[in-house]
């Protein structure tokens, strides 16, 4: 009997050359099962034969690997691997054990419990469960996923709407794109249980054309399970390179076929969404922990969990990290504990300078955060926020002044232009953290010089006043903002120069 | 589907039809041309201007000829960790010139990242780039 191996065919494994390596598998005589991944991402292509891992493998190391050799890049039985033991594994339950595509696996390992349970209780009780088991919207704004159905539910209209909200575009996360390529079948059952509970007939999917494998395997799953969820209809929809169409809104917008500029609220999506029709827009995670929730109880998710944060939250550990990937776990774990234990400190292997929480968007932390639990309310306590709950680790290399350029210069890049703060704050605050960086201050100009301008400063500007004039426009930004990215965009800018004022030219 | 007509006729029906049309044309012509957007305007009820609005919002479409090269390189704040910008800082200048950028493909533990056309890289070095750029010139 030829060897079984099980290698992954997620985009993360893909890029670090599963493919030869599963080509040399079946070369030399093995059966290969393309699986989802673990979320080790440092040991891809990670190779499963009976449950014992080696990796990272490359196409030379298959012979050795089938003549039961190659110590030095054995790990043991995988799911005892300290990574994986350590977990709380709701959403990612299947990861690495379950062909993406196969119905079969997906039913023998619990799928569509959940729908089936759905559909026994009703939707009002559905809605009920999923209000009870205390989940919060994983998107990042962390509203509570049952609030939002009830009130879509409840609204008026004959046509109702389930998106999902798979424009990950935050970077230093993975998450959506796993589950979409790892347990996409786990995706439209927690959209089926939508629909079910709010009373929707069809439902989208917008993924961001950054993941062409997602929308592949999404696009096969939707096709391979209409039948199964009908008469729910799912689309998939691929964005065009907007990071904005990633709010609800815009991401609404653009489902329409406009500019994805953002819209004011209200009115709610939950009342007038896509289309004008009461709308459910819920990221891929929120979605897809509803199939377990259903399946094991609402108060089974809720027992976990810390404060109002409740249930489990797959961690994407990222950046410059010896041990990225990865990491479900229940509400609470400390920043200190996901950098240094988890994720083995830096790849380089120099001391943590800083770490962004929540992507882009999100607030830079000092290692004298790290005591800070992983809960909504802790964070936006310190200044900061969980997003999509990406956290990206640098070392002592890391210029933070150029950090908060950066910042300013990608919300510059892909604000939508609708609200001002966002459109030319952020071109403004590039301006300004220019001159603090060179130092220099800003004279006057000869057009405010002149007598008649009298509400001009009397002099120029000197570091001290343009560093006042950038917290000045945060502030303008962050209240003035119609939605996350002017909004959130002080985060990063702000927190740099809280915590690392030295690299703002401060003595 | 290679005309105009075609991927319209595709589409009709379809709810919110635009942005599915507009990625066909783009990848069927490398392009969203001045006569695809006044076809596409007519044929969806619009005006011109609302089609050019859509068209100028969106990175993945482009009314001139694509000018994004091949081998987009990841610059987000993930793989600037894993020190994408020394690595671009070390190319020579032409391979450089040859590079266009990507915010995130979703590869943030294992970066730098890039794609082209649908296949992804991690773990990019310098040689390894190069060769990238070489090899899809």
């Amino acid at each position: 009997m030829s060897a079984l191996v099980r290698i992954s065919d997620d985009a993360l494994a893909l890029a670090c050359g599963a493919d030869a390596v599963a080509a040399a598998f079946e070369a030399a005589g093995a059966k290969v099962e393309r699986v989802s991944s673990w979320g080790m991402h440092w040991l891809e292509p990670l190779v499963d034969m009976n449950g014992i891992g080696w990796g990272p493998v490359g196409p030379d190391d298959v012979r050795a690997i089938l003549d039961g050799g190659l110590d030095d890049k054995c790990i043991g039985p995988i799911a005892a691997h300290s990574f994986i033991a350590g977990q709380q594994r709701f959403t990612f339950a299947r990861a690495g054990k379950t062909r993406p595509l196969s119905l079969d696996d997906y039913a023998a390992s619990g799928g569509w419990e959940g729908l089936r349970k759905a559909r026994e209780i009703g939707p009002e009780a559905t809605v009920e469960a999923v209000t009870r088991s205390g989940l919060r919207g994983r998107g990042g704004a962390g509203f509570p996923a049952g609030i939002k159905w009830r009130t879509v539910a409840q609204a008026a209209g004959e046509a109702k709407y389930i998106v999902c909200n798979a424009d990950e575009g935050d970077s230093g996360t993975f998450s959506d794109r796993m589950v979409m390529e790892g347990d996409p079948f786990m995706l439209i059952e927690g959209m089926a249980v939508a629909a079910h509970a709010v009373g929707a007939e069809r439902g989208y999917v917008y993924i961001r054309s950054e993941y062409p494998h997602a929308i592949r395997k999404m696009q096969a799953a939707i096709s391979a399970s209409a039948d199964l969820v009908a008469p729910f209809e799912i689309e998939v929809r691929v964005g065009a390179g907007a990071y904005v169409c990633g709010e609800e809104t815009s991401l609404l917008n653009s489902l329409e076929g406009k500019r994805g500029e953002v819209r004011a609220k209200p009115p709610l999506p939950a009342i007038e969404g896509l289309f004008g029709k009461p709308t459910v827009v819920n990221n891929v995670l929120t979605l897809a922990a509803v199939p377990w929730i259903m399946a094991n109880g609402a108060d089974a998710y809720a027992a976990v969990g810390f404060g109002r944060s409740k249930g489990t939250m797959p961690i994407q550990i990222a950046g410059n990290v010896r041990h990225g990937g990865l990491f479900e776990v229940g509400f609470g774990i400390t920043l200190g504990e996901l950098v240094n234990e988890i994720g083995g400190g830096t790849a380089s292997g120099r001391p943590v300078r800083a770490v962004q929480v929540g992507g882009p968007l999100g607030a830079y932390h000092p290692p004298s955060d790290f005591g800070l639990p992983f809960d909504y309310e802790a964070f936006a306590a310190a200044d900061g926020l969980i997003g999509h709950a990406g956290i990206v680790v640098f070392d002592d290399s890391v210029d933070m002044a150029a950090q908060a350029r950066f910042a300013m210069e990608f919300c510059a890049a892909e604000s939508c232009g609708k609200c001002t703060p966002c459109r030319l704050g952020a071109v403004r605050g590039m301006e300004v953290i220019d001159r603090i960086r060179a130092g220099a201050g800003r004279e006057l100009e000869t057009l405010e010089r002149m007598p008649q301008m009298h509400n001009m400063p009397k002099q120029g500007r000197d570091t001290a006043d343009e560093i006042a004039l950038l917290t000045d426009l945060c502030e303008t930004m962050k209240f003035g903002s119609l939605c996350a990215l002017g909004g959130f965009t002080p985060y990063p800018v702000m927190s740099a120069l809280k915590h690392w004022p030295e690299d703002f030219g401060a003595k | 589907m290679e005309r105009l007509d075609d991927i319209i006729a595709a589409h009709e029906g379809r709810e919110g039809p635009l942005l599915p049309i507009l990625h066909d044309v783009q990848a069927t012509f490398g392009q969203v041309s001045e006569e695809a957007i006044r076809a596409i305007a007519l044929a969806l009820n619009l005006t011109r201007a609302e089609v050019h609005g859509v068209v100028s919002f969106y990175h993945d479409f482009s009314e001139t000829p694509d000018p994004h090269p091949p081998v987009r390189l990841c610059r987000a704040e993930a793989c600037q960790a894993r020190g994408v910008e020394a690595l671009v800082a070390s190319l020579d200048p032409a391979t450089r010139g040859k590079l266009g950028t990507v915010y995130c493909l979703g590869l943030c533990s294992v970066g730098p990242g890039a794609i082209v056309g649908d296949t992804v890289h991690a773990r990019l070095d310098a040689d390894a780039l190069a060769a990238l750029v070489e090899q899809t010139k």
